[in-house]
């Protein structure tokens, strides 16, 4: 992933897999204020991406353009090559999931809310549950009864039924316990060393030590650096010490 | 002279008589003094423009209803309604985005459809003296409707925004994403109407039947046309609800399906 350079080619310097997703000169706007100006980066293929940066940066805006849930002002959106606005935003979806920051289970049992994801495909169910730590035999629970880590892991669940090829995570442990939160990294990190592209929100320098591979940071709607974790991480002093290299 | 007007048996009101309920007006006036109310001046107030308001409705209802008056005239009257209730709504739910252009659609639907059950199966006769008041029903009893699923769409997808999107991101429609939340305001705006219709007969006597009772006419007759008001009333509360729900859904979505932004997000 790297950041534009001055020039007008695009982005440069892509991994050698390529990028999954390439932001050319995007500019968002809602209603008069421009929250993100002219950003132009791209995000690379099976590895864990943080985009960081202070509340209000745009991260999360710029997550939100992966699967349309954001359209740019201007500029353009690719996926794997592809320009956005020439795919059906239903189907990018289901091939870009997303996590967000509270867990959002909806009414209903476990089962009940991966039928909404994959009403086909009920065999899967339980596997997935496992996938993500769940006893297996928690599907006819209501989803209400879940503390908010469990809930998280059953929305990870929920959407990894869709067969992703990206993840998108929306500080998705901002309302986590500890223990809860490292559990949701080591899944995250796992299913980047799975193959999955994963595009992880967060502004908890710590967080970025233990999961990032790279880093593309935010700052006031522009993108400010664009580095691999180590280096981002090299003159900066993580809270708790330094733990990186995996969840601890 | 006062009990002249009012001892009938067809509970005939005089003027006399009128001026003789003003007092119950009196006795609220009262209590307000009493407790300190300070709402005085709106009782009487009300009180004044409501005789106005029917005196002048009365006036212009025995014009239309003259036989030398075209039934346009009627329908004309229908218009009008419809039109005055849809920007009632508007007022009455600011934060309902195109709320006016959906409740004219809710409120002309509603009154096309149940209109057209009650004259097109000849339940009643189609005349002024029918059409007037039954259009009345419908558009009066379906304006609260209307505007309780209009709020409660925009309270349910700001409350639960983020389950919309959750279902959105998950690659489901726009239209199945509202689902769930469309079917909840539905409910709450069709309920109070639905527990009216069980209640009837049995906690208190409708309008209609009530008024049809008065003028003297027998009871089971009275019974069967407030019914078929009341089932008049009930389809036109869920044509409305539903159209205005339906209808509002659509609009808080783009066509490439994402939800409109009712209240920001933060980035």
């Amino acid at each position: 992933m790297t950041d534009h350079d001055a020039g007008d080619d695009g982005p440069v310097g892509a991994a050698q897999a390529g990028p999954v997703f390439s932001f050319h000169d995007v500019c968002v706007r809602f209603g008069d204020v421009e929250v993100l100006h002219s950003v132009t980066a791209q995000v690379d293929d099976a590895r864990v991406t943080v985009l960081a940066g202070p509340s209000g940066s745009g991260k999360t805006t710029l997550l939100r353009l992966c699967n349309r849930l954001e359209v740019p002002a201007s500029g353009s959106v690719r996926f794997r090559g592809e320009d956005l606005d020439g795919l059906d935003p239903l189907a990018l979806r289901r091939r870009v999931g997303m996590v967000f920051q509270r867990p959002t289970m909806f009414a209903g049992t476990i089962a009940e809310n991966f039928a909404v994801a994959a009403p086909d495909d009920p065999a899967a169910y339980e596997r997935q549950l496992v996938a993500v730590g769940l006893p297996a035999d928690w599907l006819d629970r209501p989803a209400d009864e879940l503390s908010g880590g469990e809930a998280q892991r059953a929305c990870l669940a929920r959407t990894l039924l869709t067969g992703p090829e990206v993840l998108l995570m929306d500080e998705p442990t901002s309302s986590l316990d500890p223990a809860a939160t490292r559990t949701l990294e080591e899944l995250g990190v796992g299913l980047a060393r799975a193959g999955l592209a994963v595009l992880w929100v967060s502004h908890d320098l710590a967080q970025v030590g233990r999961i990032a591979d790279s880093c593309l940071v935010l700052r006031d709607g522009r993108v400010a650096e664009v580095a691999d974790a180590d280096e981002y991480l090299a003159d900066r002093d993580i809270p708790g010490g330094d733990d990186r290299g995996g969840p601890a | 002279m006062i009990t002249a007007t009012t001892t009938t048996t067809t509970g005939y009101v005089g003027w006399l008589g009128l001026l003789a309920s003003l007092s119950l007006v009196g006795i609220a006036v009262a209590i307000s003094l009493w407790q300190h109310l300070d709402l005085e001046r709106s009782l009487i107030w009300a009180s004044m423009r409501a005789i106005v308001q029917l005196l002048a409705v009365g006036a212009l209802l025995a014009v239309v209803f003259s036989p030398h008056v075209p039934l346009a005239a009627s329908w004309l009257w229908v218009v009008f309604m419809v039109v005055f209730a849809a920007d009632t709504i508007r007022r009455r739910a600011p934060e309902v985005p195109g709320a006016r252009r959906l409740a004219l659609l809710s409120l002309g639907l509603a009154t096309v459809v149940c209109l057209g059950v009650l004259f097109g199966l000849r339940i009643f006769p189609l005349n002024a003296r029918t059409l007037i008041p039954l259009a009345g029903m419908v558009v009066g009893n379906s304006l609260t409707a209307t505007v309780v699923a209009a709020r409660r769409v925009v309270a349910e997808f700001t409350d639960k925004r983020a389950e919309v999107e959750a279902r959105l991101a998950l690659g489901i429609s726009s239209r199945d994403s509202a689902r769930p939340y469309v079917r909840d305001a539905l409910r709450t705006a069709m309920i109070s109407q639905i527990e009216s219709t069980k209640a009837v007969g049995l906690v208190f006597l409708p309008g209609a039947m009530t008024g049809l009772i008065l003028a003297g006419e027998k009871p089971l007759q009275a019974v069967l046309v407030q019914a078929a008001v009341m089932f008049l009333i009930l389809g036109a509360v869920a044509t409305t609800a539903a159209a205005m729900s339906l209808g509002l859904s659509r609009r808080l979505f783009t066509p490439d399906h994402r939800l409109v932004r009712l209240a920001r997000v933060a980035g």
